[in-house]
């Protein structure tokens, strides 16, 4: 019942719009319902990237500590959202922190658990990448705008 | 008429906020002067150079004439440092106008990216003022990092408001900061409209403009329903000199508002 109730969920986030049951369901197997508070963090730097996030409720704010000015946020992440990439590719380390803004309910999908299922069926492993892709290339031109200082005296 | 628009008339500085580090909003005493939302003065300060500078005002407000100004060259930084009483040159008003009264009746989103929010800042007090002829309407508002936002204290009067939509990201934070963080574009995916009934006016630095512009045809808007406010490098303003041609298009004549479907085209090209 829980698992059919991940995978509902995991089939409603706008992320995984579309995607068809049997997929969902082959990603709620890897699924496990979380929540963090207020100032908790889902990942530090560093650690071991073993799962992703699909947010549902709240806000995650992602940040790197700069030398010299502290931790600098460079990305606020919205319900609809994912927190996490370096599942994704070696070497599964976190590059930055993830923080919770607010009372932030989640979707945690193991990272492992994910690839396996995507290296068994390729269809799949398809389908994921993607949806991953078109974010991450989304970030990365968000990213290229940040770079520029557009807003900057040469913007 | 061009003679006439190219003598400047002595105003004199009615009052100066500093908005952000680098930014001020001057008064300036110049007797009745009508203007619409997007147009562009020219202010002179003596003996040292003339700008364009977007009106931030009210059109619709008596009362001294508002600039909001950056100081990035002798010019500018000249003006901002104006003192009450100081006399500046000023011609105008000058350029295109948002179309708010023509976009009755549909959603309006306002996209304003740094100091892009000024110019923009007359068309959302017409849109705020009568906000019963409109569907949505939507401010986002991308800048640099908190320390950067400007009319910080008006737009949290704006957000008291329930039926408008105020979203602002910064480009980076610290943790003090509790918004958004991200670029501009981020927040289309958030605003609530029909893009089949919605006018985009859009004001910020070229490549934000481009960017917002693709993020708005993406969400399914209409090129000819999307409005950019262009900036070049404008001398006469009154399309004698050609400094701010853009193509076939003068800035200062047929913009500086102007709709995507005709910029479009120009604004990739490397030579322009």
């Amino acid at each position: 019942m829980e698992t059919r109730g991940l995978d509902r969920l995991i089939c409603e986030h706008a992320f995984f719009a579309g995607m068809s049951p049997d997929h969902c369901e082959l990603i709620g197997g890897c699924a496990r319902n979380i929540r963090f508070d207020k100032g908790a963090y889902l990942f530090r730097e560093g650690d071991p990237a073993n799962e992703f996030f699909l947010i549902r409720h709240g806000r995650v704010g992602l940040e790197l500590i700069a030398p010299g000015r502290g931790p600098v946020r460079f990305l606020t992440l919205n319900p609809g959202e994912i927190a996490g990439v370096s599942w994704l590719v070696p070497p599964y380390r976190w590059l930055y922190d993830a923080q919770s803004l607010e009372l932030t309910r989640a979707v945690a999908i193991d990272g492992g658990c994910l690839r396996q299922k995507a290296e068994n069926d390729h269809d799949f492993g398809y389908e994921m990448m993607k949806r991953f892709m078109t974010m991450l290339v989304q970030r990365l031109h968000a990213a290229q705008l940040q770079i520029l200082d557009v807003y900057g005296t040469h913007g | 008429m061009a003679e006439l628009a190219a003598v400047p008339t002595v105003a004199r500085v009615r009052s100066r906020r500093r908005e952000t580090h680098d930014t001020w909003t001057l008064s300036i005493d110049a007797g009745e002067f009508a203007f619409q939302p997007g147009q562009f003065n020219m202010l002179y300060a003596f003996g040292i150079g003339e700008i364009p500078v977007s009106l931030s005002g009210d059109p619709v407000a008596a009362g001294p004439l508002v600039h909001t100004i950056r100081a990035v060259g002798d010019a500018s930084r000249a003006i901002t440092q104006l003192k009450v009483g100081d006399p500046v040159g000023l011609r105008g008003p000058f350029g295109t106008a948002w179309p708010v009264a023509d976009s009755t009746g549909s959603d309006v989103l306002v996209i304003a990216g740094g100091l892009g929010l000024a110019p923009l800042r007359p068309a959302i007090y017409r849109l705020f003022a009568e906000r019963e002829r409109y569907g949505q309407v939507a401010l986002l508002y991308g800048t640099r990092s908190p320390a950067d936002i400007l009319f910080r204290h008006e737009i949290e009067r704006w957000r008291r408001r329930l039926d408008v939509s105020i979203e602002i990201t910064v480009d980076h934070a610290d943790l003090a900061w509790h918004g958004h963080v991200g670029v501009v574009t981020r927040l289309i995916d958030r605003a609530i409209f029909d893009p089949d009934h919605t006018v985009a006016l859009v004001c910020g630095p070229e490549i934000m403009m481009r960017f917002a512009a693709s993020a708005l045809r993406t969400a399914g808007i209409a090129p000819e329903c999307i409005y950019l406010s262009m900036e070049r490098n404008m001398k006469c303003a009154i399309a004698q000199c050609g400094h701010c041609q853009f193509g076939p298009v003068l800035i200062c004549r047929d913009g500086a508002v102007m709709r995507y479907d005709r910029l479009q085209p120009l604004l990739t090209a490397r030579e322009l």
